[in-house]
């Protein structure tokens, strides 16, 4: 039983959205470099079900998506360090309270 | 030949008027250099108007045919106004007295002019300032006035003055001259500026000097008016060119409309115009009032200005002038007539003022005025020649007296000095001691003989002694004239009038030469310098032996002397101008009325002044006899008051009146419009300046302060609010895209 295409979109859509709503409304910072990782994850599956339908026999969907995946465990690894750098300045990972870009 | 030496006269004036400048541009601070610049000078005028005269006295054609050279100096349209001078026999004999008078006179000046006692009181108070108090010391440790050099200047100016009049051939230049003279009159006789009196009512030297000035004045206006119709009516200003015969008819022809004396012809509304320039300038009734004051100034100055020169200068333009006088087109000719009623009511009008003053100057200024009085009668009454000789006259005669006076004032202020020197201040220090008054005199024969000499030969000659002096000749001339004339009414005014010459002038001769001392002043009083005494000699020859040129043919006791030089000469001029001249025959009644009003005149003042001088404190014998008329004369009438109330008083309130104007109503339109620019100034500033343009001006700033204040908030600094920005404005953008393609 073959599922079609557009499932595999609504779902990549479907968590991309979800991820960015964390993005936008969390206010732990944490909580939004995991709504990131969701987007990138949800744009991994995009990649992914483009290559097993569309062009199954070429590698490069499979290897993007690894790149992809490296990206994304690579600036996971930084924006953590960004947070707990602020945090030991700031005090807080509240992400209302950093507003240095105010001024 | 002659015509060449005839040139000269165009130098004549030139000598004083350089060493006018020299004076006044390079050697102010020098006293003596000055003053030896100022005698070169007059010097050189006197030798160079002797030189005329003299070839014009022995080229006798200059008489009927005279030397006229003029050069075009302004054109005025079609006419041109010329600058020339003239030679004939007036001119000769004018030349002649001025020369020697004013010679003497600023050799006289120059012993005169030493240190003014008025001026150590003002040093003493130390109220000048520095610079001046300096010059002031230094003067008088030289023993000078310390305005010496400027008084030189300034009489060298007035030399310039009387010998261009003399010599010039038109009105302009006769004018331009008579008013230079006019100007040197005031600078010279308020020359003591600083001189005040412990009296107000005393007139000082500055006022004295305002008051000549604007007196003659009233006559320079009436003359220079005289002028100008002449000028108008003839288009001619050059006295050749008036005078002749088609000129003069045209002159008596014209006739002009006037709204009480009716129709007239023009000649004689000139003539009476250009009188009342004599009138003024010769001090004669009703200008006479500046005259007594100008004796403010210093003596030299009075001979010079009031005896001498000035004053004969109103008489030598009514000289020269009288060809348009004597036109007779009636037989009857107001403008004579006009003459004749002036000069003999000033003549007596004047000898009745002057039998009571007391000081010595003002008698001889009021003779002054009389004497001149005498000279207008002679014209009046057609006795040309004999008004030209009277002035030559009474020029060396008055001169010689005024200087004499003056050294008998120097003498008597240095006694005064002396005797505060030597101990008695008594109380006399503070008291003021006028050196002028004659009752301060007495006994001055013994001390100052030289002096005192020439000046009773000066008064004889005033008074007309019989024969010896030039005064008999000159008046007797006229005297003579007005009874052949039949002027019954001139002949025995002029007599009342001489004996009245005779007795105050030797009234003064008497109080100041004779008896005793009556004060210490005069008991100390001392012979003067030289350069005082040897004009005075000078002048006393002149006195004595001029007159002997006058002696008319008919007296032919006196041979050759009768061969009365003068009379020929001028009468043959008089012929020229169609003036009747002929030798009188010997005329008992009046010579013998001439010699017993000048001895009388004498007699009577000896009677009550000589037999028994009076002593010190005593009081003059007329006030009693007199009593109210002697207020009357000793107060000359009461004319400076009249004048007062009539026009001094009316002027000052309408001057007044004019400030009060200016102040108020001028100064009010002038203010309100200032005012009203300033309110226009302010609105603009308000509602323009301030509401409009500051608004827009802040208006824009307000703006862009209120649009940042809102974009700002844009800037939260919070990443998710940029990024939920962004998510919209992709679905939007996306959501064009759709809607368009």
């Amino acid at each position: 039983m073959v599922v079609p295409l557009s499932w595999y979109l609504f779902l990549a859509a479907a968590l991309f959205g979800i991820g960015f709503f964390g993005v936008l409304a969390r206010r732990n910072a944490v909580a939004v470099l995991m709504g990131v990782e969701l987007m990138l994850n949800a744009v991994n599956i995009n990649i992914l079900a483009f290559w097993r339908y569309v062009r199954p026999d070429d590698p490069t969907g499979q290897i993007f998506s690894i790149f992809v995946l490296t990206v994304a465990a690579a600036e996971a690894a930084v924006g953590l360090a960004l947070i707990i750098s602020i945090y030991r300045t700031r005090n807080t990972i509240n992400v209302d309270e950093i507003d240095l870009l105010k001024h | 030949m002659s015509e060449t030496f005839f040139n000269l006269a165009w130098l004549i004036p030139l000598p004083t008027l350089i060493a006018f400048f020299l004076i006044i541009l390079f050697t102010n601070q020098k006293k003596r250099l000055s003053s030896n610049i100022a005698l070169a000078g007059v010097f050189t005028a006197w030798l160079l108007s002797w030189t005329v005269a003299f070839i014009a006295f022995f080229g006798a054609e200059v008489v009927v045919h005279p030397f006229d050279v003029s050069v075009p100096w302004i054109p005025t349209g079609t006419t041109m106004l010329s600058m020339g001078v003239m030679v004939d026999g007036v001119t000769a004999l004018m030349l002649f007295m001025v020369g020697i008078v004013l010679s003497m006179i600023f050799l006289y000046s120059t012993g005169y002019m030493s240190f003014p006692g008025f001026v150590e009181d003002i040093l003493k108070r130390g109220s000048l300032p520095e610079e001046e108090q300096k010059l002031g010391e230094k003067a008088k440790k030289e023993g000078l006035d310390p305005l010496y050099s400027r008084f030189f200047a300034y009489i060298s100016l007035f030399a310039t003055g009387m010998l261009g009049l003399v010599v010039a051939d038109n009105l302009l230049m006769l004018f331009i001259f008579w008013e230079i003279m006019g100007l040197c009159s005031y600078l010279l006789i308020g020359f003591w500026y600083n001189k005040k009196y412990p009296n107000p009512d005393q007139i000082t030297p500055s006022q004295a000097g305002l008051k000549a000035f604007l007196t003659t004045r009233v006559g320079d206006v009436l003359l220079m008016t005289g002028m100008i119709f002449l000028f108008i009516l003839t288009g001619e200003l050059n006295f050749q060119a008036i005078f002749n015969p088609e000129t003069l008819h045209h002159l008596s022809e014209a006739t002009v409309t006037l709204p009480i004396a009716g129709t007239v012809s023009w000649a004689v509304v000139i003539s009476i115009l250009i009188f009342w320039g004599a009138i003024g300038k010769s001090a004669q009734f009703p200008l006479h009032v500046w005259l007594p004051d100008a004796m403010e100034g210093p003596t030299p100055v009075s001979a010079l200005i009031h005896a001498a020169t000035m004053v004969s200068a109103g008489v030598y333009l009514i000289i020269r002038m009288w060809p348009v006088f004597a036109i007779t087109d009636h037989g009857h000719n107001p403008a004579v007539t006009f003459v004749a009623i002036i000069g003999t009511f000033t003549a007596i009008f004047a000898a009745t003022i002057a039998v009571a003053q007391n000081d010595i100057k003002k008698v001889l200024a009021y003779s002054t005025i009389s004497q001149l009085g005498f000279m207008f009668a002679a014209l009046g009454i057609g006795a040309w020649v004999a008004a030209i000789f009277h002035l030559i006259m009474h020029a060396f005669f008055k001169g010689l007296l005024f200087l004499g006076s003056g050294s008998v004032i120097h003498g008597v202020e240095h006694g005064h000095h002396h005797a505060h020197e030597h101990g008695d201040h008594g109380s006399h220090e503070d008291e003021y001691f006028d050196p002028q008054d004659m009752m301060n005199m007495g006994g001055l024969l013994k001390r100052m003989p030289k002096t005192g000499w020439t000046f009773i030969i000066g008064a004889a000659a005033l008074s007309g002694f019989p024969l010896i002096t030039a005064g008999f000749w000159s008046k007797d001339e006229i005297l003579a004239d007005a009874w052949y004339t039949n002027n019954q009414v001139v002949f025995w005014t002029l007599a009342i009038a001489a004996l009245l010459t005779a007795f105050y002038t030797f009234r003064a001769v008497f109080l100041t030469f004779f008896g005793k001392p009556r004060t210490e002043a005069a008991e100390y009083a001392s012979e003067n310098v030289s350069s005082m005494t040897i004009p005075l000699m000078v002048l006393a020859f002149f006195a004595v032996v001029l007159g002997w040129i006058g002696i008319p043919d008919s007296w032919t006791a006196f041979g050759p002397a009768a061969a009365n030089p003068v009379g020929d000469y001028l009468g043959e001029m008089a012929e020229t101008y169609h003036l009747h001249y002929e030798a009188l025959p010997f005329l008992p009644i009046p010579v013998l009325v001439s010699v017993s009003v000048a001895l009388g005149g004498i007699f009577i003042a000896w009677l009550i002044y000589g037999r028994k001088p009076l002593q010190a404190g005593q009081p003059d014998p007329l006030v009693r006899w007199l009593g109210p008329v002697y207020t009357l004369l000793k107060n000359k009438y009461y004319f400076d008051e009249l004048y007062n109330l009539i026009a001094v008083r009316p002027t000052l309130w309408f001057a007044r009146a004019d400030y009060w104007f200016d102040r108020n109503i001028i100064d009010m339109i002038v203010n309100t419009v200032g005012r009203f620019g300033r309110w226009v100034a302010n609105f603009t500033r308000k509602a323009i300046d301030e509401w409009l343009i500051d608004g827009a001006v802040n208006g824009t700033g307000l703006v862009a302060n209120a649009t940042g204040s809102v974009l700002r908030l844009f800037q939260t600094g919070q990443i998710q609010q940029y990024l939920l920005v962004m998510l919209l404005t992709v679905l939007i953008l996306v959501g064009m895209a759709e809607i368009i393609f």
